[in-house]
């Protein structure tokens, strides 16, 4: 399988990246040589192995639901870009008409 | 104060107690020395002189008031990739240069809880994808054994910083190698921990199934000493162990009469460096003549981890990086929509090797792709850690190199992404499999570039790993720090 730079703009986009022309042009060449090596894994059969998400396996463990500090509302906004009062703020999400 | 670095954390803390140092002379020395010499190895971002000189005298009152512990007053440098409240972490990254951390990482919180003083934040690759700090967005650390050469990474700052004695000790962090490679690479002890036996809480993600916090030192009693402080149990990280951690100095000074190590005849390839394997060898002599039995094993599937590796570490990585886009900290640049402001963020934010592992990491999630990638790979992590269930059965501890070769040159191996990744090849399997690994300085090439012996163990045997090593230490006393630093 062969990568095209449509392929990394494409997935690109989907990382939410911009790239600069030469970057396509230079991840396009080593994305194909990367997969290419990685390919190496379809030799091996598989079937019915288990994936590993987690190498050491731990249980789920619950504990009592209790009200405990957390980081106060100044300390969370204290790294923002930009706020507006307690607030985040972003551009614009969704386009109004006009 | 010059042979302080010669003295174990332990031995320091001696004459701290018996007031033969205060622990402002002692930051002072270290911090001197970071004025003298850190222009020329770079491992240091950010040298927090003030607050380390405040926390050091807050040290010298609680000795006065006859307080004790393991680290009271002892100056550490810090992988600049721990939330620390209130001190700059930037995981060397554009796109959190200016982030102040409100919380403190839990290994932070409690290396306070013992009185450290924090030195300052120690040089990475950007967000710890490399194996050189080559990636570094703000500068590249060098090899205090060869200025010319690379420190190895990801931890390449706390390698250089400890073997340089810029620090007693550094914290790094290992996701498939970045502690022990650039351990061994630069002659100091790196111990990466059993996945889930150190608390990653405020630890910046890199792939979050693979990344272990631990130790670099110039001995292995202070190895003991601050794995100690930093294991255990923690609720705020839903992957850690919910085991009681032994004290690990005990295992300090026992013998090693009739332990099994086992050597997988996979890590002894060709390709590698003759003087590495000569000193591997020479080093499993020295066990055997200890009383230890070498034992061939076999892990077959080793050929397949660094394929494994990078699929599975890119998949988290594109995911945790998600992140950061502009909105709640760091780095923002406008854009006319949000989508906008969230790829030119991106764009400006992030270096060459991390946009390839995004890239890549999205690749192998995305919609086609994820069956033949993703979950192909985590089978064949499921083979990888099997060949290590089925060693152990034979074994008590594996032995084999950290690195097929010593320090390369800076530079050399930056135009070829695949060959970078290919150095990682003998560290790599251990973070897929969980299982806690050290380095240990054994030896040095022709050119006098350090070589690690890498020590693997059960998983939560870190006392056994530590309890060979000793033994090693003790009997063939290998310089840690070069001349030139003297």
């Amino acid at each position: 399988m062969k990568i095209t730079k449509d392929v990394v703009e494409y997935v690109a986009h989907l990382g939410r990246l911009d790239l600069e022309p030469h970057e396509i042009d230079l991840y396009t060449d080593q994305l194909d040589r990367i997969l290419q090596y990685m390919d190496k894994l379809n030799t091996l059969n598989t079937e019915g192995i288990e994936p590993t998400s987690h190498a050491i396996p731990v249980e789920c463990l619950l504990r009592e639901d209790l009200v405990k500090e957390s980081l106060e509302i100044e300390s969370s906004l204290q790294n923002a870009p930009e706020r507006k009062g307690n607030f985040f703020k972003v551009p614009p999400i969704i386009e109004v008409e006009e | 104060m010059e042979n302080i670095l010669d003295k174990t954390i332990q031995e320091t803390r001696d004459l701290l107690r018996k007031k033969e140092i205060t622990a402002t002379e002692l930051t002072s020395f270290y911090l001197e020395r970071i004025q003298r010499y850190d222009k020329d190895i770079m491992a240091y971002l950010t040298i927090t002189g003030e607050k380390a000189l405040e926390m050091a005298q807050d040290a010298d009152l609680r000795i006065e008031h006859g307080e004790d512990g393991p680290l009271l007053g002892i100056p550490f440098g810090i992988k600049d990739i721990f939330c620390t409240k209130g001190i700059e972490t930037t995981c060397a990254s554009q796109i959190l240069k200016g982030f102040i951390p409100p919380y403190d990482a839990t290994v932070i919180k409690k290396l306070k809880e013992e009185w450290f003083v924090h030195l300052g934040r120690l040089n990475m690759d950007e967000f710890a994808m490399g194996s050189s700090t080559e990636n570094s967005s703000f500068q590249t650390t060098k090899n205090p054994w060869d200025l010319g050469r690379i420190p190895g990474g990801s931890s390449g700052g706390s390698a250089a910083a400890v073997a340089a004695g810029l620090c007693a000790a550094a914290l790094g962090t290992d996701t498939g190698g970045s502690i022990r490679q650039p351990a061994s690479l630069c002659g100091v002890v790196g111990m990466k921990p059993t996945y889930g036996r150190v608390s990653r809480y405020g630890l910046i993600a890199f792939a979050s199934s693979l990344d272990q916090i631990g130790p670099l030192t110039r001995n292995v009693a202070d190895c003991a000493i601050v794995m100690n402080t930093i294991a255990g149990f923690d609720a705020m990280d839903s992957t850690s162990i919910p085991q009681p951690t032994p004290d690990y100095t005990e295992f300090l000074g026992k013998d090693i009469n009739g332990l099994k190590i086992g050597i997988p005849k996979e890590y002894f390839i060709a390709g590698m460096d003759a003087d590495v394997r000569k000193a591997i060898e020479e080093s499993l002599s020295v066990f055997e003549k200890q009383g230890a039995i070498l034992i061939d094993v076999s892990l077959p599937h080793t050929e397949y981890a660094v394929a494994t590796y990078y699929v599975i570490c890119t998949a988290e990585a594109s995911s945790n990086l998600a992140r950061y886009d502009g909105v709640k900290y760091g780095l923002r640049t406008e854009g006319k929509d949000i989508i906008e402001m969230y790829k030119k963020t991106r764009l400006r934010g992030f270096g060459t090797e991390v946009k390839r592992r995004i890239i890549l990491g999205t690749y192998v999630l995305s919609s086609g792709y994820y069956d033949a990638y993703y979950r192909k790979a985590g089978k064949v992590r499921t083979l990888i850690r099997r060949d290590f269930d089925e060693a152990f059965k034979s074994c008590d501890i594996l032995m084999t190199p950290v690195s097929p070769t010593t320090a390369f040159r800076i530079g050399e191996k930056m135009e070829d992404p695949l060959t970078m990744y290919l150095s990682d090849i003998f560290t790599i399997p251990i973070n897929l499999a969980g299982l806690p690994a050290m380095s240990l300085p054994c030896g040095f090439d022709t050119k006098g570039l350090p070589i690690g012996l890498q020590i693997i163990g059960k998983p939560l045997d870190e006392g056994r790993m530590m309890q060979a090593a000793y033994v090693f230490e003790s009997e063939k006393n290998i310089q840690k720090i070069p001349d030139a630093f003297r």
